[in-house]
């Protein structure tokens, strides 16, 4: 990668920190470019991009707006692969024509370019645009989740909330103000690399019929696409004259038409990260039928209040199915449990009551999904549980769904079932967005 | 396609910007969308012919190129019984703004549900099924599809509404033809879809359904305004 607009006396230009950290942290090759040529740490200043050697497969451009468009086409003349112009100063300061140039030329071209006024790509283990420092930036793991963002804050905002969840990134785009490429072709390029499995976006608005496609190529996508909007406030000038028009505001439209096709539309940071986890563990929708297993009745009562505000269902099981569960029970539980759904095992109960519930639970048709609220204060419960409940459901159970307090301590318990693909949130309403995740990813 | 006469009525209608309720239903019927049976009567003689012959209770309307929201005005009279109300109808409506005639039309038995669509920034043409009449934005109970729709959207539409029930047949009432009301709206559909580039919106409120037939009882059709002249791009 080429980094085009290098300082030579400020190390906090962005240009220097882009260079800087891919030069010293990340398997790509990096090379500096100033018009003045010089030595930025150690390395060679190349005075033009053509002067690079060897090719040069992606070029971050960090000069001020007025230069873009030369700098541009140097890059197209240079045989570069694609940009990412992180300068500001174009459509957003209302110098649309600027960035006209822009597109007109890399249309012309062929050529890809991300941007402007973007923080580009962060892309874990092989290259970051961010010029952010990176003793700054909260970095998620390598994963299957790819997150596209019209705004570079709430990508590095979702970033920190990735790393806290345990979700693993396997692309992070910041496409600003999205001159050429948009989310529809990023939507198309992710529902083919084979590193993603979810595909997250973060979108202020499309441009006219834009939202259609991005739909119609969201439904035809076999991964699932997650959706955050902001700007919900209704908008129409002549939506006196028609009821419809008042009936079905801008968001109203925008929320609906997702949910026809089957998009998961994330109302909030909390649902995303939440999407996000449950759709990189479970792809399969389900109906919404939920057994609830808990040690504490408040836990479960909780999570019915939940379901039910989700619209999911928390099925009260049979008398057949509600004797095999105490069967199933150490003695001292079978007098003092409830069985009914949630299944209150007291906090008398033991790691292997919660183990043959959920595999009892996991041959019950009533139930498609699995909420295991986890209190690991109780005497009976080990840091064991989390690996050995998750092993249950990779021998083919349904899908199970963890809560776990968040603290250092239980790390040993969450890790057990994050580690082993199952899905943990830090409160009991996260885990309940889980399972609405999974029951949302389909049309309606 | 968009048919011939179809796009003359629309041509018609540009000045005022909507297009009135006669020629509206007209359209719908190109696309057969049951309307009531109806007379645009310019004389009071050609309205008391029509009722005498459809029979009695009908309703009467304005017809006025000044008057889209005929309710809000006083120019929608429902329960009319006999030949005295017609005639003080007209003799009403002749006052108004504009008066070009008098709609009488056969009272359309059912549950009000209203059909719409408009032609979003973002997504192009949607198509909005909820319950209807005058109080819709007081109820405010819709669902909402992308169009084109398909078949399978219409009982998924219904599903959404709090109000499914009442169109499901409650408490011993017959439920709704879904057969017919899947009818109406697969021919909405493809009628927005032919003037999703003439259109704004569209309202068919009430559409009047029951366990025999699903009407447009009114029809607004909102045009696009006109392109604002060569204002360079956007």
């Amino acid at each position: 990668m080429a980094v085009i607009g290098v300082s030579l006396t400020n190390d906090r230009h962005p240009a220097n920190v882009i260079f800087s950290k891919n030069h010293l942290r990340y398997p790509v090759r990096a090379f500096a470019v100033n018009p003045k040529g010089g030595v930025l740490m150690g390395e060679r200043i190349y005075p033009r991009i053509g002067e690079v050697p060897g090719p040069v497969e992606l070029a971050v451009i960090a000069v001020r707006a007025e230069y873009v468009p030369d700098i541009l086409e140097q890059c197209i003349r240079a045989g570069v692969g694609g940009a990412v112009i992180i300068s500001g100063g174009f459509s957003e300061t209302g110098r649309t024509g600027l960035q006209d140039r822009l597109t007109d030329m890399a249309r012309e071209a062929d050529f890809p370019f991300i941007g402007p006024n973007c923080l580009g790509i962060y892309a874990p283990e092989r290259l970051d645009s961010l010029f952010l420092p990176p003793e700054r930036m909260i970095r998620p793991e390598q994963g299957t989740v790819a997150i596209v963002s019209q705004s570079g804050g709430i990508l590095v905002d979702q970033m920190v909330k990735f790393s806290q969840e345990g979700v693993g990134l396997s692309l992070g785009v910041s496409i600003g103000n999205k001159a050429l490429v948009r989310e529809l072709d990023l939507l198309e390029y992710l529902a083919g690399d084979p590193g993603t499995k979810v595909i997250a976006f973060y979108v202020e608005g499309f441009g006219k019929d834009e939202g259609r496609a991005f739909v119609e190529a969201a439904a035809r996508c076999p991964k699932p696409v997650i959706v955050l909007k902001s700007g919900k406030s209704p908008g129409g000038s002549r939506a006196v004259s028609s009821h419809t028009a008042s009936l079905a505001g801008d968001y109203g439209v925008f929320s609906r038409v997702l949910a026809q096709k089957g998009v998961v539309e994330a109302k909030n940071e909390l649902e995303l990260v939440s999407f996000c986890e449950s759709l990189s563990c479970y792809r399969n929708a389900i109906r919404g039928n939920i057994g609830i297993v808990t040690g504490s009745g408040g836990h479960g009562a909780m999570a019915v209040d939940a379901c039910s505000d989700q619209g999911l269902t928390v099925p009260l099981l049979g008398s057949e199915i509600q004797g095999d569960l105490r069967e199933r029970l150490s003695p001292g539980l079978r007098d003092i449990a409830a069985t009914g759904n949630p299944i209150d095992l007291t906090g008398s109960a033991v790691d292997d009551d919660f183990a043959a519930v959920t595999d009892y639970l996991s041959r019950v048709p009533e139930i498609d999904c699995i909420l295991m609220l986890l209190l690991p204060y109780l005497p009976g419960i080990t840091p064991d549980l989390g690996a050995r409940l998750s092993h249950i459901h990779q021998r083919g159970g349904r899908p199970l769904i963890a809560y776990v307090p968040h603290v250092e301590k239980f790390r040993m318990l969450i890790e057990g079932f994050e580690l082993n693909g199952i899905p943990v949130s830090p409160s009991i309403e996260g885990a309940v967005l889980m399972a609405t995740a999974m029951r949302r990813c389909q049309p309606c | 396609m968009l048919k011939k006469e179809v796009l003359e009525l629309l041509n018609a209608s540009r000045e005022q910007g909507w297009v009135l309720e006669p020629d509206a239903k007209r359209i719908l019927s190109l696309y057969d969308i049951p309307v009531p049976r109806f007379v645009w009567a310019r004389d009071l003689g050609a309205a008391v012919d029509f009722a005498g012959d459809a029979g009695y209770p009908v309703v009467a309307k304005v017809i006025s190129p000044r008057i889209l929201h005929k309710s809000d005005t006083g120019g929608v009279i429902p329960g009319i019984a006999g030949e005295a109300q017609l005639s003080a109808a007209f003799e009403k409506f002749s006052r108004m703004d504009g008066f070009a005639g008098m709609l009488v039309e056969e009272t359309a038995p059912g549950i009000e549900l209203m059909a719409g669509a408009k032609i979003d920034f973002q997504f192009g043409p949607v198509i909005l099924l909820g319950m209807g009449g005058t109080g819709v934005e007081i109820y405010r109970d819709t669902a909402l599809r992308m169009a084109p729709l398909a078949e399978r959207d219409v009982p998924s539409m219904v599903g959404e509404l709090k109000a499914r029930r009442l169109i499901q047949g409650y408490r011993g009432a017959d439920p709704v033809d879904m057969k017919q009301l899947t009818r109406v709206l697969m021919g909405f559909s493809d009628l927005v879809m032919d003037l999703r580039e003439h259109i704004e919106s569209i309202d068919l409120n009430p559409l009047m359904c029951s366990a025999r037939a699903c009407v447009a009882a009114d029809a607004r059709i909102l045009l696009k305004e006109k392109e604002a002249g060569s204002a360079g791009p956007a």
